[in-house]
């Protein structure tokens, strides 16, 4: 029979407080099968785990039971004693008797039992451990970063520095992301563009960056370290290699009518476009819905005055596919649509803008070349109102019930200045909290107060109401001076709550990682692994994980980085032997198992079995992928037959727990 | 006797824990210049349990049930429902007990439907 040996630790007095160790040993040692039973205040000490060592090779142990703190914490560090002794690792169990027992037990006598249950459920299973030795499997020295914001500018130069190719993937016809519509940023106010715009022209000149734009990702299989992922290129009717940016068909298209997304729909722009100057990669793209060439076939004049000939109105859309080790979401925010608020008359007036919008109305490369001008009658406003808070922090089924967290800084920065260029202009901000954490931030906000002059009101406005004469009334609360303010407005300015790009949702299904109600994607562990998805091999940059100002953005950029460098600097991953198996004799080919896996490791593959008779059965069986298998265990539930089983736990292991629990 | 807060909490179904002070309630109020105490303030004296106070003010009559507070408050707070609360529990204190169980045989006529009855019961509260 295996030979077993329980060590019972103190932790201290966070165990030994609440739960008698000796007693618990002493229990456990008289068990059949158990060889040696000691407790120890610090197991996890360097003596602590001498002790197991020489227990192990003088004893000649098979199994070792720690009845210790949360496996989370000291398995890895027990393991590794054990391998020591040449003992296989996967031969140790633990027994959690303290975050499942003396730290939620205050009664020593119960808390006491229940230790010395938790230890022989961990015996039982133990008994019936199998030796295990986790496979490996080599890496792709190459990461995929989707969404060419900073977030996945930034993590792109960082993984591309440590000597690892990257690809970038960018839906837009340019990387930049939103941070290339804004116009100064804060703290600080240094130009958006003048700070974004030498990385965006780093990333294309980096030999070991390749910018995919106008693409998005349409499939994802396989597993860390070894993803396979087909992009499709969308057509942009322009060939790329051709086109130098000139930019000449742009002036020359005389589709002038089309709504010009980068200024979100303040002025238009033709049907063929570079977003902006600074464009990278600064290659031209049609606009198949505006297009007289490609919807009717009359027109053709970009081809003519095309001296490249980039022209190509026959392009398709084609689809690429790559290996990658590490993938790093980075598809980052948008503002929310204020179509369910309509107290605050956005979509009545063109007065009423959001805060992304005045970023275009003051930034001299936008529809105004800078100077503040009311969209609706292109007049100087002299009074501008911000709200705060518009569709953040609401539990009202409209918005979103998390703090936007970059709102009132950018509001501070606005309404600075304007302050700074208008003088003659009254600024009124009218706010539920102003919260401004950060480095030399409520600094930035006082001076707006302070030193510009900026209203700041607590309160929330009620009602904005466009009147006939153009101008707007906005109706709010003075909550210090208890009164209902009425105030004559030209322009009013809303800060829009900030949800996930809607791309994230769809990209977390083919990546299978997971997303909260909200849509941002789920880190690991909120505190210590935050640039991580639980799904190993996805990384997290940028407000796709939650929102973020540019400085964080930028620092949680390295961080994915450093973590997807980390992972391809390794030859091989050693993966976890704890991982489902079917028994295809049992296998009735039902697929529950296949639906329920989180992960996409199950497939079904038809085999050949011997009949009766000599003859030849074909039957479909389940077929685990070792390596991308997490080991959850939910196929070994939804199995209608018992064909799946986990090593390490298995079902029987499970049952000799629960047994031992309730004899 | 004037209402608990627990009470008016019951009858409106509001939870006044969930205000976060943004003031949007007052800030919409059409009927905020008649008013001594504003939809926010409402909110904010029943949590501190001064219903004695809301009850004797005129305000709780000028309230247009305009439900402008309701629609808009990005809690879900509701406080006009709080504001008729309140004064439902005063219209049902004035007169007191008017009808007890006592009265019905006397009153009993085939011809009033026996609704009226029961509605007379839920108006005056004990």
């Amino acid at each position: 029979m295996q030979k077993i040996g329980v060590f019972v630790c103190h932790c201290g007095t966070n165990i030994a407080g609440t739960v008698d160790v000796a007693a618990v040993a002493e229990a456990l040692g008289k068990l059949p099968g158990v060889a040696v039973a000691a407790d120890y205040p610090y197991m996890c000490s360097e003596s602590g785990q001498k002790m197991i060592r020489d227990a192990i090779r003088e004893k000649e142990l098979g199994g070792v039971v720690i009845c210790s703190c949360s496996p989370r914490m000291h398995e890895a560090t027990f393991r590794k004693a054990a391998a020591a002794e040449g003992l296989n690792p996967y031969l140790v169990e633990i027994a959690n008797i303290r975050e499942q027992d003396s730290w939620i037990h205050r009664d020593r006598a119960e808390a006491t039992e229940k230790a010395i249950v938790l230890g022989k459920a961990a015996i039982e299973k133990v008994k019936r451990n199998a030796p295990l030795t986790a496979g490996e499997s080599p890496v792709v020295k190459r990461a995929l970063v989707i969404g060419g914001g900073i977030a996945g500018i930034q993590t792109a130069l960082d993984i591309a520095e440590a000597g690892f190719p990257v690809d970038i993937v960018e839906k837009e016809p340019t990387i930049g992301g939103k941070m290339a519509q804004l116009d100064k940023t804060f703290p600080t106010l240094d130009c958006a563009a003048c700070i974004l715009t030498p990385k965006m022209v780093e990333c294309a000149q980096n030999e070991k960056i390749r910018i995919f734009s106008y693409s998005e990702v349409s499939k994802v299989s396989g597993f860390v370290g070894n993803f396979r992922v087909t992009i499709r290129r969308k057509a942009r009717y322009v060939d790329e290699t051709k086109c130098t940016g000139c930019g000449e068909c742009t002036e020359k298209c005389p589709q002038k009518k089309v709504p010009n997304s980068f200024n979100l729909g303040l002025d238009n722009r033709r049907a063929i476009y570079i977003p902006f100057a600074q464009a990278v990669p600064k290659v031209a793209t049609i606009d198949a819905d505006w297009c007289n060439m490609l919807k009717n076939g009359k027109c053709g004049v970009c081809a003519k005055v095309c001296g490249a000939g980039a022209i190509d109105y026959k392009q398709k859309d084609t689809f690429i596919e790559e290996e990658y080790g590490a993938i790093v979401a980075a598809t980052g925010f948008r503002p929310i649509s204020l179509s369910r608020y309509e107290e605050y008359a956005y979509g009545l007036s063109r007065d009423v803008v959001t805060s992304l919008e005045l970023e275009r109305l003051m930034n001299a490369a936008g529809p105004t070349g800078g100077t503040l001008l009311r969209p609706s009658d292109g007049k100087h406003p002299h009074t501008v109102v911000f709200v705060q808070c518009v569709g953040s922090r609401c539990e009202d089924g409209k918005g979103k019930s998390y703090c936007s967290k970059i709102c009132c800084m950018y509001t501070a920065k606005h309404a600075m200045l304007i302050r700074e260029k208008y003088p003659d202009t009254e600024v009124y901000v009218f706010t539920i909290d102003v919260r401004t954490p950060g480095k030399n931030f409520d600094e930035f906000y006082r001076r707006a107060v302070e030193e510009y002059g900026v209203h700041y009101i607590k309160g929330m406005v009620g009602k904005v109401l466009p009147e006939p004469d153009g101008s707007l009334t906005v109706r709010a609360s003075d909550l210090i001076a208890n009164e209902q303010l009425k105030l004559s407005a030209d322009l009013v300015v809303l800060a829009a709550a900030v949800e996930p790009d809607p791309s994230a949702r769809p990209l977390a299904t083919l990546l299978t990682a997971s997303m909260d109600t909200n849509d941002f994607f789920t880190e690991a562990h909120p505190k210590l692994r935050p640039v991580e998805s639980p799904t190993a091999g996805v990384f997290l940059s940028g407000a796709c994980q939650g929102p973020k100002d540019i400085p964080e953005t930028v620092a949680q950029a390295g961080a994915a980085a450093a973590k997807v460098i980390g992972l391809l600097a390794k030859d091989k991953l050693v993966g976890n032997p704890c991982v489902a198996h079917s028994d295809e004799m049992l296998c009735n080919g039902c697929s529950s198992c296949e639906k329920v896996c989180p992960y996409g490791a199950i497939h079904y593959e038809e085999k050949e079995f011997r009949g009766p008779n000599r003859t030849v059965l074909k039957r479909r069986v389940a077929a685990v992928n070792a390596a991308v298998c997490q080991g959850c265990g939910a196929c070994t539930v939804a199995c209608p037959s018992g064909a799946m089983d986990l090593h390490g736990f298995s079902n029987s292991q499970i049952m000799a727990e629960v047994d031992a629990i309730c004899r | 006797m004037i209402p608990s807060k627990e009470e008016i909490l019951r009858i409106s179904g509001v939870n006044t824990r969930k205000c976060m002070k943004c003031g949007k309630c007052s800030g919409t109020c059409p009927s905020y210049e008649e008013m001594e105490y504003h939809p926010h303030q409402f909110v904010d004296m029943v949590e501190k349990g001064e219903i004695e106070r809301l009850a004797a003010s005129p305000s709780i009559y000028r309230c247009l049930s305009c439900f402008a507070c309701v629609e808009r408050c990005p809690r879900g707070v509701e406080p006009a429902k709080l504001i008729e609360a309140v004064r439902l529990a005063v219209i049902r204190e004035q007169g007191k007990d008017r009808l007890t169980p006592d009265d019905i045989s006397a009153l009993a006529d085939p011809d009033l439907p026996q609704q009226a009855v029961v509605t007379a019961f839920r108006k005056y509260r004990k």
